[in-house]
């Protein structure tokens, strides 16, 4: 019962931030509010394999905490420099 | 004994999925960026740091509880890290602050000494940057 509520409350909360993400007005809003869901996507996993009584997705769950960090790093460097590569000189 | 666990439990979770809600409708309502990466953070420690204390509990010592430290661990190394990432992006590219205009004192002839208090309490930068 506990493991449903609180699967219903960040489904809810992912909804939410869903609507900034589409909403934001500059770039920066959507990358927090994606970061945002991603955070909430490692709390979901973590619950719902309570919820289903195999909590052995936690695996996926560090993953995805990892991918959620260095995704965003990701697409900040390409909206600060507009390549994935390496940098060019004159704005390092 | 088990009981109480559970109670504790649900406490935990709950007080939990409130500071998620928090941290979603902040994310939603508050002005411009900097506020937004304020309620962000609200949902990455409170309400991660509570929903997963919880099902610590619910795990009780095994290696799910393990597990779940280490995902506590990584949220709260790696979001800070990130909230200052965006921070510093946005303030590079220029994305104003979004700021209350103080009432001009002068305007208001008699409200002279309330203008004062207020622009005695008015910014502490000592304070910017406290939370997160």
């Amino acid at each position: 019962m506990m493991f449903a509520v609180t699967t219903l409350a960040i489904l809810v909360n992912m909804a939410l931030a869903l609507i900034r993400a589409a909403k934001g007005p500059t770039v920066f809003d959507r990358i927090l509010a994606v970061n945002n869901m991603g955070t909430k996507t490692v709390l979901l996993i973590a619950v719902l394999g309570f919820l289903t009584g195999r909590p052995d997705f936690l695996d996926l769950a560090l993953v995805y905490t990892l991918m959620n960090f260095i995704g965003m790093f990701t697409v900040l460097k390409f909206v600060k420099f507009g390549v994935f590569g390496d940098p060019p000189e004159d704005k390092g | 004994m088990a009981m109480i666990l559970d109670i504790l439990s649900w406490v935990l979770l709950m007080t939990g999925c409130f500071f998620c809600a928090v941290g979603a409708i902040g994310l939603l309502r508050l002005p411009d960026v900097y506020t937004r990466l304020h309620a962000a953070g609200i949902t990455d420690t409170l309400g991660a740091g509570l929903i997963l204390i919880g099902l610590m509990i619910q795990a009780g010592p095994t290696l799910i509880c393990v597990k779940l430290i280490m995902v506590l661990a990584l949220i709260l190394l790696t979001s800070p890290a990130s909230t200052y990432a965006l921070a510093n992006s946005a303030m590079d590219h220029g994305v104003q602050p979004f700021v209350v205009q103080q009432p001009d004192p002068a305007a208001e002839p008699g409200a002279e000494a309330e203008a004062e208090a207020s622009t005695a309490a008015g910014p502490e930068p000592a304070e910017e940057g406290a939370d997160d």
